[in-house]
């Protein structure tokens, strides 16, 4: 806790010296910020909306880090369940409920295959998850844009700004009049709340914290690495697809290139900060996606680039990071005996 | 051909500058993976100072300086924190990009100044080669120099052979008096001026200009070509004249097939995974042990401690 009012306060900082160098009130762009996320029901919806993909990708990246796993794929892995999600939404007729379940069932699928790809190329071929990961996602987000300009382009003219729109039917349905649908909220908390148990209480979650913490001894001890390895690829990319599948169907309700928009990236910062326990991951996510949808009104309001929300997200990453270390450094360097890192 | 050859070496050298600068700092077991945030903020920092100065040697300068502090604070906290160096890199990767993009909004899409051409005369009549190694500007020419500059310091030189040493078996070279950190510092600056270099080769030269995101995914391609090139200059220089090749055939194509530029950036990996999954794969094992020499060129190892942290104590 203190080690995140620590990071906050060094972002609080930084931004406030950005803004001034900007020439705007940092005051009043904070508090534009906070109306931007907070400050009405269609705002509270976005926020909702922004938050449970963003919970989904780093619970299941929770799963891969404790496998002791970089699985920098998540992006692409996003990517791969909104192509799917998208081809239901196209192809599933009858009624739109059943096009919905297909959607998010098949999204889940597809970034948990994506995802497997990436475990199978570090376990069978020696690739490094990071760059396997990488370059996988690089794939995805080719044929995604080959898609919307190829066989999925829109009636009449091609073009990069996405496919066209799906059916209604076929869209998340939403709370009365608002932009809130109840499903990617729910589905992201019961996720949250598997993973923690999973973790906890089960036999693979034992494993995959013995193979990422020692696969030495995991293995010794008789602990089938890879398979635990792929399970946990599995398990990320398959919530990472349901992000991917929830961000297609509830929010943008058609294929864009950008589907992913660097929402995987940001939930490795969410887990990051979060300390990689799963309880923290809720709230965190919460935090980011007030500032991701807040910062969108720091354009429209102040004329301000809307990319200060990153900076102000990275700026509290890298400096929790950074304290932690420092905490850690210090504790050792007191010690008696030096611990070994 | 002369033409095409030429417009190749120009449009990788600003890859050249990356891959090669982060070769070296690699070489010295440090991973730096803030490349793809590094090269926007620099290639913003270079276009702002060049634009404000009217000097592109200013705007080079602080490109490098952007980047080289980047690269520092990966360094720092590995070796000072003992910090992962991919968790804080990738966080800095993030940072950077958006911190490129908020500082950059008053520069975005103006015209400024840009790296002017210096053919070399004679030289440049020679024929096939040299519109391509002598009708470029100084920007080009300083990445065909550091290729062969970088290839002989890491293989030839005393302070190469003893960087190589703290990469590979930091532990052995302390013994051996050398400072392992201090070289790690040294290795992870001049990395990072480097991929500051690329930054500003892209807004002065190649893709003149500033506008956000305007060259990201390089960095993350020239992290790829490090692996696909073994970590040896020289391998990786040819990764980056292949990828320069495929961006300037892409360009002839895109009248007849428009999507191909988008798919453009994702080529470099399948490559880049093919390659290593072949070196990882049994046949070629058996055939580098049967033959030890032809062994050492297929099978590249990364440098021993890649990754790791090392304190003296």
């Amino acid at each position: 806790m203190r080690r995140f009012l620590i990071s906050t306060a060094a972002a609080l900082v930084v931004a406030t010296f950005l803004l001034l160098v900007a020439g705007t009130d940092p005051i009043e762009a904070l508090s534009v910020l906070a109306s931007g996320a907070f400050g009405s029901t269609d705002k509270i919806a976005d926020t909702a909306m922004a938050w449970a993909p963003l919970a989904l990708a780093a619970a299941g990246l929770i799963v891969t880090f404790s496998a002791g796993l970089w699985n920098i794929g998540v992006e692409g892995q996003v990517i791969a369940g909104a192509i799917a999600a998208t081809a239901a939404a196209r192809w599933v007729e009858g009624p739109g409920w059943v096009a919905i379940a297909i959607g998010l069932l098949v999204g889940t699928v597809g970034g948990g295959v994506w995802g497997m790809a990436a475990g199978l190329l570090k376990t069978r071929g020696g690739v490094n998850e990071i760059f396997g990961g990488l370059g996988l996602g690089f794939v995805a987000q080719a044929f995604a844009t080959y898609l919307i300009i190829g066989p999925w382009k829109r009636a009449g003219v091609a073009s990069t700004s996405g496919t066209d729109l799906f059916r209604e039917e076929a869209w998340l349905p939403t709370i009365g009049g608002t932009r809130l649908s109840v499903v990617p909220v729910a589905l992201a908390l019961v996720t949250l709340g598997w993973v923690w148990w999973m973790l906890r209480a089960t036999r693979f979650g034992l494993e995959l914290r013995a193979v990422g913490s020692n696969l030495r001894s995991a293995r010794l001890v008789g602990i089938r690495s890879e398979q635990v390895m792929l399970g946990a690829f599995a398990i990320g990319g398959g919530a990472a697809g349901l992000a991917g599948a929830l961000v297609t169907l509830g929010i943008q309700h058609k294929l864009v290139p950008a589907v992913a928009g660097g929402r995987g990236f940001l939930a490795i910062l969410v887990v990051l900060l979060a300390g990689y326990r799963t309880a923290w991951v809720a709230p965190v996510a919460l935090f980011f996606a007030a500032i991701s949808v807040g910062s969108s009104q720091l354009n429209l309001r102040l004329d301000l680039d809307s990319s200060l929300g990153g900076v102000l997200q990275g700026v509290i990453v890298l400096a929790a990071v950074l304290v932690a270390g420092w905490q850690a450094r210090r504790k050792a360097e007191t010690a008696p005996i030096e611990g070994d890192t | 051909m002369d033409a095409t050859l030429a417009s190749i070496i120009a449009a990788a050298a600003p890859l050249v500058y990356a891959a090669v600068g982060e070769t070296i700092t690699e070489r010295a077991g440090v991973v730096n993976l803030s490349l793809d945030g590094s090269i926007l903020l620099s290639a913003m920092t270079g276009f702002a100072v060049a634009f404000m100065s009217g000097s592109v040697v200013a705007g080079f300068v602080a490109a490098a300086a952007a980047s080289m502090v980047v690269a520092l604070i990966v360094a720092w906290s590995g070796i000072r924190l003992r910090l992962n160096q991919i968790a804080v890199g990738f966080v800095l990767t993030i940072l950077a990009a958006d911190l490129s993009a908020f500082l950059g909004d008053d520069f975005t899409r103006l015209p400024g100044p840009t790296v002017q051409a210096r053919p070399i005369p004679v030289l440049r009549e020679i024929p096939v080669i040299g519109q391509a190694f002598f009708g470029q500007n100084l920007s080009v020419y300083g990445s065909l120099v550091l290729v062969a500059a970088a290839s002989w310091f890491l293989a030839r030189s005393r302070r190469g052979t003893e960087l190589r040493a703290v990469g590979e078996r930091p532990e052995a070279a302390h013994a051996r008096g050398i400072s392992v950190n201090v070289y790690r510092y040294l290795a992870t600056a001049a990395g990072g001026a480097l991929v500051g270099v690329a930054g500003a080769a892209f807004s002065l030269d190649q893709r003149a200009g500033w506008s956000e995101g305007a060259n990201a995914g390089f960095g993350w391609i020239a992290l790829a070509i490090v692996i696909f090139g073994s970590w040896q200059p020289m391998r990786v220089a040819a990764g980056c004249y292949l990828f320069g090749a495929l961006q300037v055939v892409a360009l002839r194509l895109q009248p007849v097939f428009p999507g191909v530029s988008q798919v453009l950036p994702a080529i470099p990996f399948p490559l880049m995974i093919l390659s290593l999954v072949l070196v990882n794969s049994k046949s070629i094992r058996t055939i580098a042990q049967r033959l030890p020499r032809l062994g050492r060129v297929l099978l590249p190892e990364p440098p021993g401690a890649l990754g790791t942290n090392f304190a003296a104590d």
